[in-house]
């Protein structure tokens, strides 16, 4: 007979350990989600291989350079996207209709940790995203500019981005039913890849409409990596404007977030 | 554990609507009542999910909502259902919770005791009802909780398993853990409750211990509980 003591002796680790703790959890289960890796992986990967590894770069206005070198930053933009939003609102969506973010109410996770867990499982799946997409470029003979200044553009953009587009996914799984964040998040990973100037410059647009696409943060995060490393500098205005938007959606998701 | 006389909207519905009762340390307390009496509501005000309209509720002298932070370790809370990613393993899930506690329970003591152990490899989504309900009751306590919320426990689970749901549970509170009990199963709040709490429309219409309300066992709780809950009944012409 098994002589388990129950008797209280409650206590919250260390906040960093349960921040890793959750951010491990969140990656294992990501890369154990077949459509999750679709969207966070093999969608990218795809598209780079037919806009750099094939004639179709050089029939669609991706920018002024070589093809493989506008198709590799505008392709990052699109893998951020993936996971910062798609996957994070979908995930996100689910764990609460399964009850997990309730669960993880009641435990000594805070609401601190668990979106600073979450922030880190989705930085992780963008280095293994960065390693792929970048060593894919350059087998297909990406050349980027601008050396430390490219790679600093391009950090931030990335960081930059995932907190914008990590807030928009929170926000919408935090008012949303998961099923209609399930839609709602492919829907809109769609219409940015198509009209937010993710693949297509915001000049190849009507010049009508150049004016709100010029807005959207899809735009600031593919331009930003865009100017980065085609033309090797770090891309404050986009910052800015990945920034704002990240502040804006931030505050929206504190005030909408619930445990239940 | 206190509550004074608390009030918890959802838009113009009183869900609960004055309700009071107050649960000793180290018993075991039973709020039992119809589907809707308000039971569940009740108890997620005490874990800080619901924020009462008015009245006062501590646990541990602490605000469930205000305090939350810091009242958050020392409760286990099992839910009704669910409370795990549909992927995640078993004993993955257990171990992850463990991790978020200072000083846990040992795991592998834990999974023999509510035999997971054949199961501690499958993914959440395949466990039969009867494992998730053990897999939940471990990650209520695997924290070394002070009080220990558990939400009709027992259900789903074969004769075997419930009593040995019901040692645990006595366990717990042999060891200093202030058990709460949300259940619809008079026998087991009959023989594990210190404490019954009969709640309908809202409040507490009935408190005392089994041996008080059944009469000295004159007469079953759950007739009790019958008698209590009935609905009015109809005029007949």
């Amino acid at each position: 007979m098994t002589t388990a003591t129950y008797s209280p002796r409650p206590g919250s680790a260390p906040w960093p350990r349960k921040v890793l703790a959750h951010a491990r959890m969140e990656f294992r289960l990501l890369i154990r989600n077949g459509e999750q890796l679709l969207l966070a992986l093999v969608i990218p990967l795809g598209l780079l291989l037919l806009l750099g590894g094939t004639g179709l770069g050089n029939r669609l206005p991706l920018g002024d350079g070589a093809p493989i070198d506008d198709a590799v930053p505008r392709v990052l933009g699109l893998a951020v996207l993936s996971s910062s939003f798609t996957s994070l609102a979908i995930a996100t969506g689910f764990e609460r209709r399964y009850g997990v973010i309730k669960r993880l109410g009641a435990s000594p996770l805070s609401r601190t940790g668990l979106l600073a867990g979450k922030i880190g499982a989705v930085l992780a799946v963008q280095l293994i995203q960065l390693a792929v997409l970048a060593g894919t470029g350059f087998a297909l003979g990406w050349d980027p500019a601008g050396g430390v200044d490219a790679v600093l553009g391009v950090v931030l953009m990335v960081l930059c981005g995932t907190a914008a587009f990590g807030s928009l996914g929170l926000l919408m799984a935090g008012v949303l039913r998961a099923e209609a964040t399930l839609a709602a998040a492919n829907l809109l990973y769609l219409l940015l890849l198509v009209g937010g100037a993710i693949l297509t410059p915001v000049d190849e647009y009507p010049a009508g409409l150049q004016g709100v696409v010029r807005l959207l943060p899809s735009a600031a995060l593919a331009n930003g990596l865009a100017n980065a490393t085609v033309e090797g500098v770090i891309p404050w205005a986009a910052a800015l404007s990945l920034a704002l938007w990240a502040v804006v959606l931030g505050y929206l998701v504190s005030r909408t977030f619930r445990w239940d | 554990m206190e509550i004074d006389n608390l009030v918890v909207r959802y838009g113009e519905k009183a869900a609960v609507n004055g309700l009071s009762l107050t649960v000793t340390g180290g018993t075991v307390a039973s709020v039992l009542g119809p589907n809707g009496a308000g039971k569940t509501t009740t108890v997620e005000s005490c874990e800080g999910f619901r924020r009462p309209y008015s009245g006062r509720v501590r646990v541990l002298g602490l605000d469930p909502v205000a305090d939350h932070d810091a009242l958050m370790p020392r409760i286990g809370v099992m839910l009704q259902e669910g409370g795990a990613w549909s992927g995640v393993r078993a004993l993955e899930m257990l171990r992850y919770v463990a991790t978020l506690h200072t000083h846990p329970l040992d795991i592998p003591a834990l999974v023999e005791r509510l035999d997971l152990g054949t199961c501690g490899r499958t993914p959440y989504r395949r466990l039969s009802g009867g494992q998730k309900q053990r897999l939940s009751f471990a990650l209520a306590i695997v924290g070394r909780p002070e009080v220990a919320f558990l939400d009709e426990p027992t259900t789903g689970l074969d004769p075997h398993g419930r009593r040995e749901i019901w040692q645990l549970i006595r366990d717990l509170r042999d060891d200093g853990v202030t058990v709460v009990l949300t259940t619809h199963a008079m026998d087991e709040a009959e023989q594990l409750s210190d404490q019954v709490h009969v709640v309908s429309a809202g409040k507490v219409i009935a408190s005392g211990s089994p041996d008080e309300l059944t009469e000295h066992h004159t007469k079953s709780l759950e007739d009790v509980y019958l008698a209590l809950t009935a609905p009015p009944k109809r005029e007949t012409r």
